[in-house]
């Protein structure tokens, strides 16, 4: 989707602002949200590209004025309702007000180590062979789908360079949806920067996106 | 979910702000609250997640990785061929580290890493990211004004240095090697380790020279 998620190349939002010696956390509540995020993760109900898409979808005006860790508590709650585990009423009257729906598993402390150690791998071997090869010039596609993409406005109709073929990866804009996880070939494809922003880019860079299979066609 | 619910808005908040959100600390101890008393989260885990990224997987992993690569040839052939083995075998691995790759700096290129749709960052070798890495002036200007990103870091390239820059688009997650610095063949690896910065293994810095230590 066109969402405010969606940054690349926009302009106004002033300096970037390093902070020295910039502590893990900026409040206690930052430390809950990670962790209740991560807990809820754990449930087994929805994917990470699901969680990504319930961020994406916070209104424009709300994600932009927004620190990160609250547009993932924003998008957690969304994720919450959606899946039957706690409703806005109940987080607002602060207590349990109805069951909720079964999880796959609950984390509990003695599994945190290595949950976080396996992490989630999310390659999977396709029965195909990559359609295109290091070298290869491609362009990738304009369209614009209501739909979960990882696709960047900025890089659509941009024509590149296959520069490395990095697997066959779950497919994010299918799984954020249920649809499956359809695993498709990835590939590093890299632009001058003169394709992407045109008059006055930067000579000396170059950008490059990891792309699935299927938002590439052959120059 | 409803995003509009008008018992919950605050009308007169002119940054359309919604006031369930206005106390980030009691909406998030309301929803621990919540997930707890439904038997759905243990609030020991939480505990155990935030003591791992305060304390055990943060920058000084892949400070680790990079000063092993300026050392050891071989180690640093495997980290270009296989990152995510490689970094393994020191002992990082898991989440937002399962599928690693090693960017080298040059004197020819300089590469920064980026992610403009969200906030994707290799946390099995630099922990949590940073605020600035997650919020719009970053995400929106890396991939168009680098040089002018890098000037905000305090890092000025000779103007004919190329810029990669590498967007997390999909679940690749980046480290950049930074090149070493002059001077420092008779530092052991936790020696230079000590030179690597987070900054310089996202790109928006550049190693230590041991003078700057001291």
């Amino acid at each position: 989707m066109n969402g405010p998620h969606d940054l690349g190349g926009q302009m106004g939002f002033g300096p970037v602002a390093p902070e020295p010696n910039e502590p893990v956390f900026h409040a206690e509540w930052e430390k809950r949200a990670l962790g209740i995020t991560l807990s809820c993760g754990a449930f087994g109900a929805w994917t990470l590209d699901e969680s990504r898409h319930a961020r994406e979808n916070i209104p424009p005006a709300q994600y932009l004025d927004a620190s990160y860790y609250e547009i993932w508590i924003r998008a957690l709650e969304t994720l919450l309702e959606r899946h039957g585990f706690a409703s806005d009423e109940e987080i607002s009257a602060g207590h349990k007000l109805q069951e909720p729906a079964k999880p796959k598993r609950v984390l509990t402390a003695d599994m945190v180590p290595g949950v976080l150690a396996r992490g989630g791998p999310c390659d999977r071997p396709v029965d195909t062979e990559p359609r295109f090869a290091v070298g290869d010039r491609v362009r990738t596609r304009n369209f614009n789908p209501v739909t979960h993409t990882r696709l960047p406005r900025y890089a659509r109709e941009k024509t590149g360079v296959v520069e490395a073929v990095q697997g066959s990866f779950v497919f994010a804009d299918d799984n954020a949806h249920g649809r499956g996880e359809n695993p498709q070939w990835v590939y590093t494809v890299v632009f001058d920067g003169g394709e992407i922003w045109g008059e006055g880019a930067d000579p000396t860079l170059t950008v490059s996106i990891d792309a699935w299979e299927s938002y590439l066609e052959r120059v | 979910m409803d995003h509009h619910d008008h018992h919950h808005h605050d009308d007169d908040d002119h940054h359309h702000h919604d006031n369930r959100y206005s106390d980030m600390q009691a909406r998030v101890k309301a929803l621990e609250t919540v997930l707890t008393e439904k038997g759905l989260i243990d609030p020991a885990a939480i505990d155990a997640i935030v003591d791992t990224y305060e304390t055990k997987v943060g920058p000084r992993n892949g400070a680790r990785v990079v000063a092993k690569a300026w050392s050891d040839p071989d180690f640093a052939d495997w980290l270009r061929r296989d990152a995510t083995a490689a970094i393994a075998s020191l002992g990082f691995t898991g989440r937002q580290g399962e599928h690693m790759r090693a960017v080298f700096n040059t004197p020819e290129t300089h590469n920064l890493v980026v992610c403009t749709l969200c906030s994707c960052y290799p946390w099995a070798v630099l922990g949590l990211p940073p605020v600035w890495y997650k919020a719009p002036a970053y995400r929106s200007r890396a991939v168009i004004d680098p040089r002018g990103v890098l000037d905000e870091f305090g890092v000025t390239l000779p103007d004919d240095t190329k810029i990669r820059v590498w967007d997390s688009t999909a679940e690749l997650r980046y480290i950049v090697v930074p090149t070493r610095p002059v001077g420092t063949e008779d530092l052991d690896e936790e020696a230079l380790a000590d030179l690597v910065t987070r900054d310089a293994m996202i790109g928006t810095g550049l190693a230590l020279a041991p003078e700057q230590l001291r």
